[in-house]
């Protein structure tokens, strides 16, 4: 079970980064956000290598029960900001993504499984692929409504004149508005792609593409609103707020995907 | 000839930083404007005050609000009223002058006081930033200049480490205390960097001339001015490094800039609400930030709900001022306790050098009673032959050096601040250090 030892440390080290987060975040210093950044580097390897670990034990890639799928989320998430992060020069939302991060990770101790789950059929390397992609861009979708959350109260905080202690430290609206940006960015390009791979895998194995499955119309709808939020957050009566209540409402039907067509809708993407 | 503390041959007398000055607490602007020193001033002062030997190291900080000289001395209590006479004098005044307007700080009152100056807390606008700047450059000119040595190097050092981390850990100097800075962090907050932005000055006033410094300094991409007369806005463009802006184009260029500072003493306002949605849209809904600086307000009240428009009167941002003066007050206690940790190891620090000085006098003085008992007592004996002399030489000296063995090495790692600070003060009482050890004062 060497998988969970590493899984226990990778919420450690979350918690460990999320306290530098919160310090770059009240009273800046580079010294602390190097090593908040360093930290949040080694809780992805580490989850990485639980991961790993793990897929060795149920011999299967970790997105066949909710533990793994879940496990697999947080570490594409933590991958996504800290791309951004670099991407964008830009540490003060990292203590809301790492504390996200930390209650994840410990909530999901909950749901790790005794034993392994029965191996999955065999379905080949297509098959990760597109389940892999998928998540990464539900990751990337949830990072930008987490960062459009941040920019409403930043310009709810701005429109009502009351700056709190943290307010000042904030990152700008313009950067939480490129980064939110970037990172639907990073979903669209990973859940086409997911999506174009799972396409493949389905036609190969049944001649066909399942257009009519509840989980396929859904994706197709989620593409939709946020290429919608791409094209809105540019044109004058959408830019700005209007744009991120959009990005975070979009999370919803995310959401909704994730969990109720996943339970209830679907006949071949039922994996909870 | 100057003199100057060396930490390897410090006398075992008490190394005493003191410190003479006055600051805005303390003395009027008439007063202070007459105890200023320049560069050249601080420097010669410094060097008088060790040629006199009334100090062994040196520096002065001179800026508006404060005047004051930072010394070591190893001379005693004498030292504080030798500074003031000098003071006094140095500006040609009389002591009857500056009859209350001195204060006078010794040992860790005065490491105290240089601590909070680093940090802002002794500042006029708690927590400003600039005298950190001009503590560094004080400092810098008497290092330079030779006139510090290592009990200032090390006070001056730790005071700029004060101040550094009391501003990155402590908010006591995070927000902005001033109505035009707090109008362009605002701004900030929403464009983020304000390089390559574009900002309008319309009007002129004295917190607008500090907004623009403001923006200037963060390298704000294009200015333009605009005034009533384009004569004055042309005088005002060129003051504020700008492009001037007619008066009748005003309107129509309001989709430009990013940034509005209105300062126009005017009964109506100026930009109305028609003329800032116009402009939101003509910028396809990029936000504009509009510091409405006139009374009566020269932003069209009905304007605040505008999409995409944030927009500040002064009241708002005096109200913001106020909220983070009390924040910073709030922060106090926080960067004090960082002052008193770098007390502490700065007295940490001046009692080791100290315990390290004793313990090398004393072993002197018992070398010198050892050197004179045998010359008295050897001196009886006239069939002792020189080997033997030798080797009862180097046995009492070996036994002198195993006797303090061990007292020397608890003075000088042992006990705690306390403890070693309680020794020392012990030896030099028990063994009258303080009236007769030699001084080795080390030339220039």
């Amino acid at each position: 079970m060497g998988h969970l030892l590493l899984a226990y440390l990778t919420v450690v080290l979350y918690a460990a980064s999320f306290v530098f987060y919160a310090r770059v975040l009240y009273a800046p210093q580079a010294r602390h956000g190097w090593v908040a950044t360093f930290l949040l580097a080694a809780a992805i390897v580490c989850q990485y290598f639980a991961l790993l670990l793990r897929s060795h034990w149920t011999h299967s890639i970790p997105y066949d029960d909710l533990y793994g799928s879940m496990s697999l989320f947080a570490w594409l998430l933590a991958v996504t900001y800290l791309g951004l992060e670099f991407f964008h020069r830009q540490r003060s939302v990292g203590a809301f993504v790492t504390l996200l991060l930390t209650i994840w990770g410990a909530a999901l101790r909950i749901a790790v499984p005794d034993t392994p789950p029965p191996p999955p059929p065999a379905n080949g390397p297509l098959f990760a692929f597109h389940v892999t992609l998928n998540t990464w861009a539900y990751a990337a979708f949830a990072l930008s409504f987490v960062l459009s959350l941040i920019y409403l109260v930043q310009d709810w905080v701005l429109r009502s004149r009351r700056p709190s202690v943290t307010f000042w430290r904030f990152p700008a609206l313009d950067v939480l508005d490129r980064m939110s940006r970037s990172s639907v960015y990073v979903g669209l390009l990973t859940l086409v792609s997911g999506v174009s791979f799972g396409l493949i895998w389905r036609h190969r194995l049944s001649g066909s593409y399942s257009w009519g499955d509840p989980k396929v119309l859904i994706t197709l709808a989620i593409l939709i609103v946020y290429v919608a939020y791409l094209a809105l957050s540019r044109i004058p009566a959408w830019r700005g707020p209007r744009a991120a209540v959009l990005c975070a409402a979009n999370f919803l039907i995310v959401l909704f995907s994730y969990t109720f067509v996943n339970l209830y809708f679907t006949r071949f993407h039922r994996f909870i | 000839m100057a003199t100057t503390t060396n930490p390897a041959h410090v006398a075992a007398q008490r190394i005493q930083l003191a410190l003479i000055g006055c600051n805005h607490r303390s003395a009027p602007v008439a007063i202070r404007e007459r105890v200023t020193f320049t560069s050249e001033q601080a420097l010669s002062a410094a060097d008088e005050l060790r040629r006199r030997g009334i100090l062994e190291e040196a520096v002065v900080l001179s800026t508006c609000n404060r005047s004051e000289v930072y010394g070591v001395s190893t001379a005693g209590p004498g030292t504080i009223a030798e500074m003031e006479k000098f003071f006094v004098s140095f500006h040609g005044l009389a002591s009857v002058d500056l009859n209350g307007a001195l204060y006078r700080w010794t040992g860790s009152d005065a490491v105290r006081h240089l601590f909070r100056v680093a940090a802002g807390l002794d500042s006029m606008l708690l927590g400003e930033a600039e005298i950190l700047g001009q503590l560094r450059t004080a400092y810098g000119l008497a290092l330079e200049h030779g006139a510090t040595g290592p009990v200032l190097n090390k006070a001056f050092q730790g005071a700029l480490e004060v101040g550094k981390r009391v501003r990155a850990e402590t908010e006591v100097g995070a927000r902005p205390m001033s109505v035009a800075l707090a109008g362009v962090r605002l701004a900030e907050r929403v464009f983020g960097d304000l390089r390559g932005h574009a900002a309008l000055i319309v009007g002129a006033g004295a917190v607008a001339e500090q907004v623009v410094e403001h923006l200037r300094n963060r390298g704000i991409g294009t200015l333009r001015v605009a005034n009533r007369s384009l004569d004055h806005a042309q005088e005002l463009a060129r003051r504020f490094g700008g492009e001037a802006l007619a008066w009748e184009s005003l309107e129509h260029t309001l989709d430009q800039p990013d940034i509005i500072v209105a300062s126009v003493s005017a009964s109506n306002p100026v930009l109305t609400r028609n003329a800032l949605e116009r402009a939101i849209a003509g910028r396809h809904g990029r936000p504009i930030f509009v510091i409405d600086l006139g009374v009566p307000r020269n932003v069209a009240p009905d304007s605040t709900g505008l999409y995409n428009l944030y927009l500040y009167n002064v009241d708002d941002l005096g109200e913001i001022v106020e909220q983070n003066r009390k924040a910073r007050e709030a922060e106090i206690p926080r960067a004090e306790s960082i002052v008193e940790e770098q007390i502490r190891k700065f007295e940490s620090w001046r009692i080791a050098l100290e315990s390290s000085s004793i313990a090398d006098d004393l072993r002197e003085r018992f070398y010198l009673q050892r050197e004179s008992l045998l010359r008295e007592k050897l001196g009886q004996l006239s069939d002792v032959s020189p080997e033997e002399r030798a080797r009862i030489a180097a046995i009492t000296q070996e036994l002198i050096d195993r006797v303090l063995e061990d007292p020397t090495r608890r003075l000088r790692h042992g006990g705690g601040m306390r403890g070693r600070l309680g020794a020392v003060e012990a030896l030099r009482h028990l063994f009258g250090l303080d009236e007769s050890a030699p001084r080795k004062d080390k030339k220039n």
